[in-house]
């Protein structure tokens, strides 16, 4: 593309002066580069340098870390601490289908319904996002309080019973289950989903919807054969934008879950801020970080879409 | 032959959205309603009783306001250099091509890729051990660092779906390089920046884990709402929630409003 820049009225003879510009175009990319990611190489690739030594340190708080390529805290934190390592992969992976699940009607009826709403109904989606997620995320305690209409409407209609068998939930009660996190992560990470999904169902040319229908495809058939594949790349990088930031999360599993509902979010925050054992909270951080890394590699080589960003 | 079944199932997709749009309203609506509430205990959580105390003493809890302009000031800057450093990566990865692209782009995917905790834990590591103070400085740093790589995303769409032949328009029309950027590129790739820039605004206003990590005892907005969640909740902080929502919307009906007019205002 920049080999066309040259300009048309530059003759044959003008040959130094355009080789000395190309070189100083080619460096260019690197100039324009060079402050973002030097800012990336010191301040995201050195500190993971950085827990990466902390993880193999042993020592106290008194005495000081020393690096003794102590590879045994590994093994020790996770065999400690996998079942919040499970809770956190089984709620991270609950509430991305769920926002998969609520988040699809809604970026479709943007995409293909609104017509003049379509703008306004964008914003009502976006805005939420100024209010703080923590204030939001305390209204869930208002929402979901013990006898109030919400959770008797779910008692009534038995929604309750069904998920006391399922394990989330405990007798009348939603606050301080499984549930009332798994709500509050599919509540959180919802616009996550929506936008992605919404911005690749737009680019779809309704044409395409009408070809399908001229061709006898029923609308589910249409929606199965047209439409959910085009919009493969919003499902796989909403689903992305979801469960990666839902498995590390640990707002959700503090204010609206109990100690029963601890996600390693939370025993990584508390290793490092409260208890103070940083290598234990480095190797934790560092096996969260292999998990969700293998998983993300594995789902995108399957959804066969490589470039993401 | 419209039966109501028949509706039903041709509305079922608008029915459906608009649940999930009103399960994403619902704690809003929620906060809106309790910022009128005049609580007996320390938590805001049960209503009691209407009151327009809150609002009229917006500030009136300690350290309030502080935190939230130090987190208005925390993310003004922290966009400004994200958009900066964001915009240029994103016109390198586009319209240039370098060695070393592959890790470049891994580079930027990677922070996106990764739980913010891992992220916040790491920068901690890294402060612990330079022996670096928590506070102001390094909350900018960790925003930036994270805001950065949705600009790029955010720019890089737009500059990849702009038609390279307005650019060559342009030089052939004798615009020089400079002239070309400042007059055709720019304004074309400006939708992109001004998402990428509000973006990284939304996000740094409102990050709470990796500034839980990185800062110290300075107290953001978030943090403040962190804190009084275990100390108990003033009303003010709804009245906060909700005037960011009120003005938000605003701001965006009153920018779409000024697109539109523009639009029209343009002849064909």
């Amino acid at each position: 593309m920049t080999a066309t820049a040259a300009p048309p009225q530059a003759p044959a003879q003008a040959e130094p002066p355009v080789h000395r510009a190309s070189l100083r175009k080619r460096l260019i990319p690197y100039w324009l580069l060079l402050p973002g990611i030097l800012w990336l190489l010191v301040f995201f690739v050195l500190p993971m340098v950085y827990q990466a030594s902390t993880s193999v340190q042993t020592g106290s708080l008194e005495e000081g870390f020393r690096v003794t390529w102590h590879f045994q805290t590994y093994w020790d934190a996770f065999t400690e601490y996998y079942p919040q390592f499970l809770r956190s992969l089984l709620y991270a992976g609950t509430a991305t289908v769920l926002c998969l699940m609520l988040g699809y009607p809604l970026a479709y009826l943007i995409a293909f319904k609104a017509g003049r709403w379509r703008n306004l109904l964008l914003v009502l989606v976006i805005a939420p996002f100024f209010t703080s997620f923590l204030i939001r995320t305390l209204a869930w305690k208002t929402i979901l309080a013990d006898g109030g209409p919400v959770v008797g409407v779910l008692n009534d209609i038995g929604f309750l019973d069904v998920t006391s068998l399922l394990g989330m939930t405990q007798g009348d009660r939603v606050l301080a289950t499984p549930l009332a996190v798994v709500c509050g992560l599919t509540y959180n990470f919802l616009p996550f989903m929506i936008l992605p999904l919404y911005s690749s169902l737009e680019r779809i040319d309704t044409r395409l919807h009408e070809a399908a229908g001229d061709l006898y495809a029923r609308p589910a058939t249409v929606f199965r054969k047209v439409t959910f594949p085009l919009s493969m790349p919003g499902v796989v990088s909403g689903t992305l934008l979801t469960f990666i930031p839902a498995s590390g999360d640990y707002v959700n599993a503090e204010l609206l879950g109990s100690t029963d509902t601890r996600m390693i979010g939370n025993v990584i925050q508390s290793q490092y801020l409260r208890i103070l054992d940083y290598p234990t909270a480095a190797a934790l951080s560092f096996i969260l970080m292999a998990i969700v890394l293998i998983m993300v590699t594995i789902y995108i080589r399957r959804a066969g879409t490589e470039d993401l960003v | 032959m419209r039966t109501p079944i028949t509706w039903l199932r041709r509305n079922l997709v608008v029915i459906a959205g608009l649940a999930t749009l009103a399960y994403m309203i619902l704690p809003n609506v929620v906060v809106t309603v309790f910022s009128f509430n005049n609580p007996t205990g320390r938590f805001n959580y049960a209503w009691q009783e209407f009151s327009l105390d809150a609002w009229k003493d917006p500030c009136g809890v300690a350290d309030l306001c502080g935190s939230l302009s130090l987190s208005l000031q925390i993310a003004l800057w922290a966009t400004l250099a994200a958009t900066a450093l964001g915009t240029a990566i994103a016109f390198a990865m586009v319209r240039y091509r370098f060695r070393g692209r592959g890790a470049v782009n891994s580079l930027i995917f990677l922070p996106m890729a990764m739980p913010e905790i891992v992220m916040a834990a790491s920068l901690l590591a890294l402060f612990l051990n330079m022996g670096i103070q928590l506070g102001f400085w390094t909350i900018l740093i960790a925003h930036i660092m994270f805001c950065l790589s949705f600009v790029v995303a955010a720019v890089k769409a737009r500059v990849l779906s702009m038609d390279p032949r307005l650019e060559e328009a342009a030089r052939d029309l004798y615009a020089g390089p400079v002239q070309t950027f400042v007059r055709v590129t720019l304004p074309i790739a400006a939708p992109g920046i001004a998402a990428g820039a509000l973006l990284s605004f939304a996000l740094s206003f409102d990050d709470f884990i990796i500034t839980n990590f990185n800062s110290g005892n300075t107290v953001t907005f978030p943090m403040f709402v962190w804190g009084s969640a275990q100390r108990g909740t003033p009303v003010q902080i709804n009245v906060i929630g909700t005037a960011m929502f009120v003005i938000a919307v605003l701001v965006v009906l009153a920018g779409q409003m000024v697109g539109n007019r523009r639009k029209k205002a343009q002849p064909k």
